[in-house]
């Protein structure tokens, strides 16, 4: 089988998508403690490991990719453990954070090197697919070592794709890479995701999660703090109040009206339009345009201010 | 040729150390050579080169080199991360990389060590010493190999086995010989071709099976620490 266009094989896609599941994880190195006790279920899309460095991020990537054993729960793939099980990387593919490549090959030699050791039926045509999928057939037959950062990642990465693996695991992916690189690996993760592969992506630059994946799963100091769709995950923290940015016809009759409403905790009057605090997101979003309705003023902007990443991220470091 | 010894090969030839194998071979052919050449009497210069020199640092100090290198550089600067995110079984992964170290060592040593024993005595002692040096280098090799998984340092502590334990007790305390593949390799290359050059109290079966338990011992070794291969867990 044979396709000139660069995405995923088309009939790998009928292949069951795969699962990882980590159940009770552990790992402590003599006392410190690096994992303590994570549980999730990593599933078809694009996931994005988030934390502050030294949360434990790559220790779990590591537990997940067979280098590293548990101290204590399990890590499965399918139900089989990654852990002294080879057989995994048929399904697993993985890109370390550390830079390290064969530096005398060249990308075309690296990237055929790993297909051949997967033993694939036509290396030389995986290993062509594999680079086109990163956009590095210019360079492919120069040695890595004369490569750029971001040159470098994209050959590994070519590398760990090139037997078109069900889960791929990246470790800090965007580390080194220029705006337009930067752009290039999101939208392959983004396709390589709508594909029905399971990408888990580990990062501790909020912008980039944001950018590429909704799902994330926020490491704290060994713990999972939170794991989901980060805007559903913001809306859970009812402790904290929602800020909105409100523009209409009419700012300051809306902000005495507002200031009736029980949901709203407070509002604040600028030139540009109305910061307004909200107790209850619910309620908030409800009442709004029964307010507006009421007292005829038109809304003509509502944007919720604080549901980026790194908002919901400082609350969950804090907490 | 597989693609796991196929990219050690290219590793080992590929970094600047492998020029450190060339001295101590050429060192060992020119002394033979010169000591011939001034005829001085092959029992005088015979056992302090070819087994003072060759056998006791050559042979183990290019296995170590090569030994460590197959495998030990790629884990300490990373690289053996490719080859172990394969679908392989571990021991296909621990022999190709065998064979290459064995392959070079033996490559290295042979030659130099069958000149030497040419010109020290025959044919038959160079043709013995070759190839009790090649059973050597696979036995070394083994052992360098499991030692680049078994700990952080394993060029600091071949070099502990080679120089403390072969080298300096071997000499004082007899017991030691047992467990030193330098007195193995002296002793099957002396049955092979019996000369007054070689001398060991090591005897010949116990040597042929020794070696063969080292070299097999290690590699399993090996191959089971391989598969419980952990990444150091970093944080940039």
């Amino acid at each position: 089988m044979t396709t000139t266009s660069a995405a995923p094989r088309a009939g790998a896609a009928t292949e069951t998508a795969s699962t990882l599941d980590l159940a009770g994880v552990s790992r402590w190195y003599g006392n410190v403690v690096a994992v303590n006790d994570v549980s999730m279920r990593l599933g078809p899309g694009v996931t994005g490991l988030l934390g502050p460095n030294g949360a434990g991020k790559t220790t779990l990537l590591h537990m997940m990719a067979g280098f590293l054993a548990p101290s204590r729960g399990a890590v499965t793939l399918d139900g089989a453990p990654t852990w002294r099980n080879p057989d995994v990387y048929r399904r697993l593919g993985l890109v370390s954070e550390r830079e390290a490549v064969h530096s005398f090959l060249s990308a075309y030699e690296f990237v055929l090197a790993s297909a051949k050791l997967h033993r694939l039926p036509d290396p030389q045509e995986a290993a062509r697919r594999a680079i086109a999928l990163v956009e590095m057939e210019s360079a492919q037959d120069r040695r890595i070592g004369t490569y750029s950062k971001g040159m470098r990642q994209r050959a590994r990465v070519a590398a760990a794709l090139v037997h078109d693996p069900q889960v791929l695991l990246l470790d800090e992916p965007f580390n080194g890479m220029d705006p337009r690189q930067r752009l290039h690996m999101m939208d392959l993760l983004h396709r390589l995701g709508d594909a029905g592969r399971t990408i888990l992506f580990s990062s501790h630059i909020l912008e980039e999660v944001e950018q590429v994946s909704g799902t994330v799963q926020v490491m704290v100091a060994g713990r999972l703090a939170a794991s989901g769709d980060f805007r559903t995950i913001r809306r859970l923290m009812t402790n904290r109040p929602h800020v909105f940015a409100v523009r209409s016809t009419d700012d300051r009759a809306l902000a005495v009206a507002l200031m009736a409403e029980p949901s709203v905790t407070g509002v604040e009057l600028a030139r540009t339009g109305l910061t307004v605090r909200a107790g209850d997101y619910g309620a908030f979003t409800r009442a709004l345009p029964r307010i507006a309705l009421a007292k005829g003023i038109r809304v003509r902007q509502l944007v919720p201010e604080d549901e980026s990443l790194e908002s919901v991220f400082s609350y969950l470091v804090e907490a | 040729m597989s693609t796991v010894s196929w990219i050690t090969a290219r590793g080992l030839f590929g970094r600047r150390r492998f020029l450190l194998l060339f001295p101590l071979p050429v060192v060992l052919v020119l002394l033979a050579v010169l000591s011939r050449s001034f005829g001085v009497d092959p029992g005088e210069w015979g056992p302090p080169v070819l087994v003072g020199l060759g056998l006791a640092v050559v042979l183990p100090v290019v296995a170590l080199i090569v030994g460590t290198g197959v495998l030990g550089a790629e884990i300490d600067d990373g690289t053996v991360v490719h080859i172990l995110t394969k679908p392989l079984p571990r021991w296909q992964i621990v022999l190709p990389k065998l064979a290459v170290a064995t392959g070079v060592t033996a490559a290295t040593v042979a030659v130099p060590l069958y000149v030497a024993g040419v010109l020290a005595d025959s044919v038959r002692l160079g043709l013995a010493l070759a190839a009790a040096a090649c059973l050597g280098a696979l036995a070394y090799s083994a052992l360098f190999l499991a030692l680049s998984l078994l700990t952080r340092r394993p060029v600091l502590l071949g070099l502990v086995y080679v120089l403390i334990w072969e080298g300096l007790l071997g000499n004082f305390v007899s017991g030691t010989k047992v467990l030193s593949i330098q007195q193995y390799v002296i002793a099957l290359a002396d049955r092979l071709a019996p000369t007054g050059l070689l001398e060991t109290s090591v005897s010949v079966p116990v040597a042929a099976v020794m070696t063969a338990l080292v070299s097999v011992g290690f590699t399993v070794l090996a191959i089971d620490r391989l598969r419980s291969f952990s990444v150091a867990g970093e944080t940039s």
